[in-house]
């Protein structure tokens, strides 16, 4: 089944999305927890808003950074990633 | 990055030829633990604060905490835990949580409910607080009430849980499982679920504290264990069939391991409690020991984490005995508990006897034999209040 760009991802009520500036890297923090983010994560994690969709999110990444092609699936990959975690909800 | 140059001897550098021996590599204290009180209206007997909690010294002023939050935010912590005791008896929470995060933590109240109001969880909210774990007793009121040592526990609780998620907190439900109450864990995760908890710890108690003391009394059967986590993993499957968000958490009791657990990703690694006087701590069980720990009104966060004698006693393999110093495990669970190597065999540095390789491993064995045949009621239990404690603390 083919993933639907027009979707909006949200941080789930209660996940935070921030710099942590003694581990150089984003993470996510929720309850009694924390995820540290690769960079690709760190870029995506950035844009979401709960206002951008996730056609908007991979434009404005293309833009960041020209010339990777398959950046549209590891948005998208990354999207079902966090559903399936519960991190992010989808509408 | 931390500035780790102060764990440096100053002459190392006036006299190169000393050659020190290699320092463990220290990770970031990123979990802050403050117990702001051991002060708590409630009497459970699985406490894990110490057992002679009443005659502890005077608690941290409110300034004294926000210099513990501060420099602990500098050196990385991310998370910290507003815990006890009862932290609500602290008339100035709702201080201390916009404090925290105004820094930057994801703040968490860790309460027993008692004490909880609305008016208290949109204040709380308004401060800044991201999530708050509520603790019960039992599923049902009796039971609840009784190990609780209070009448109106249970109802609310059942009210400020439904308060919590009514203003939009995220919400962790702690059950701290035993004999007897562990064959109810059904009616447990039924409840969690219709509370709409997004996680559920169903914690297996662990014997430290008043735990320690009661645990003939607590300690569930091999066959309770297996089916209460046998009915977890159905009720899993079933949360995960319906896309369900809430997460259950099952913590098996260590007394039914053969292998120890990797205590704290290892001592002074991650976790940093700071109790209600000020000790600071590598882990919360960790006062009762011989150790002298240092003090956030005589010491900086910085030097406590990576200098103070305390938190450098069991980092790195140096000071491991066998059979943990030729272990091929050692980098995996670092010999387990040091907490529970000192109280079951005297000597902190010892192999936690859950081990198997542990030549105390015996007493585990013994534990679980007892459970077989334990008679205990919760009513002779030893309840964790005032009157016990100072009697403890004489004898």
């Amino acid at each position: 089944m083919s993933f639907d760009r027009q979707q909006t991802p949200s941080w789930r009520r209660g996940y935070r999305f921030q710099f942590e500036p003694a581990q150089n890297g984003h993470v996510l923090l929720y309850p009694e927890g924390m995820i540290k983010l690769n960079e690709s994560a760190s870029a995506i994690g950035g844009l979401i808003d709960g206002q951008r969709n996730v056609a908007a999110i991979i434009e404005a990444l293309s833009e960041q950074f020209p010339g990777f092609p398959e950046l549209g699936a590891d948005v998208e990959q990354f999207m079902e990633v966090a559903r399936a975690e519960h991190w992010i909800e989808l509408a | 990055m931390p500035n780790t140059g102060s764990s440096l001897p100053e002459s190392s550098l006036a006299a190169p030829a000393i050659k020190m021996p290699p320092k463990p590599e220290v990770g970031l204290p990123l979990w802050l633990l403050a117990e702001l009180t051991y002060r708590c209206p409630l009497q459970c007997p699985y406490c894990s604060n110490p057992l002679d909690f009443a005659k502890q010294g005077q608690e941290l002023t409110t300034e004294q905490w926000f210099k513990v939050m501060r420099e602990a935010r500098q050196m990385g912590a991310a998370q910290i835990g507003f815990s006890g005791g009862e932290p609500l008896v602290r008339q100035d929470l709702a201080e201390l949580i916009a404090e925290a995060r105004r820094l930057g933590y994801y703040t968490n109240l860790i309460t027993s409910g008692i004490g909880l109001t609305e008016q208290k969880i949109i204040d709380f909210k308004e401060a800044g607080l991201d999530h708050i774990q509520i603790s019960f007793q039992a599923s049902d009121e009796q039971v609840n009430n009784m190990l609780a040592g209070s009448k109106k526990a249970f109802a609310q609780k059942l009210e400020m849980a439904r308060a919590v998620k009514k203003h939009g907190y995220p919400m962790v439900l702690n059950f701290v499982t035993h004999r007897h109450n562990i064959d109810k864990i059904d009616k447990i995760i039924e409840l969690c679920i219709a509370l709409e908890a997004d996680f559920v710890e169903l914690a297996t108690c662990q014997f430290y504290g008043w735990a320690h003391l009661n645990r003939e009394g607590l300690l569930p059967t091999k066959d309770q264990l297996v089916r209460a986590e046998r009915v977890t993993n159905e009720y899993r499957d079933k949360l995960a069939a319906e896309n369900h968000p809430c997460k259950l958490i099952f913590v098996t009791p260590d007394y039914y391991e053969e292998r120890p657990k990797a205590c704290m990703n290892g001592w002074g690694n991650i976790f940093l409690t700071v109790t209600p006087d000020g000790t600071a701590l590598p882990c919360h069980g960790a006062r009762q020991m011989p150790v002298e720990f240092p003090n956030v009104r005589e010491h900086t966060m910085q030097h406590i984490w990576y200098d103070s004698f305390g938190f450098n006693r069991y980092r790195g393999y140096d000071w491991m005995p066998e059979p943990c110093r030729s272990c091929d495990e050692k980098e995996k669970d670092f010999g387990g508990c040091r907490c529970q190597a000192f109280m079951l065999t005297g000597d902190a540095a010892n192999a936690d006897p859950v081990c198997s390789k542990s030549p105390h491993h015996g007493m585990i064995v013994q534990a679980r034999e007892e459970a077989e045949y334990a008679t205990q009621t919760i009513e002779q239990l030893a309840f964790r209040n005032d009157r016990n404690s100072r009697l403890i603390a004489k004898s």
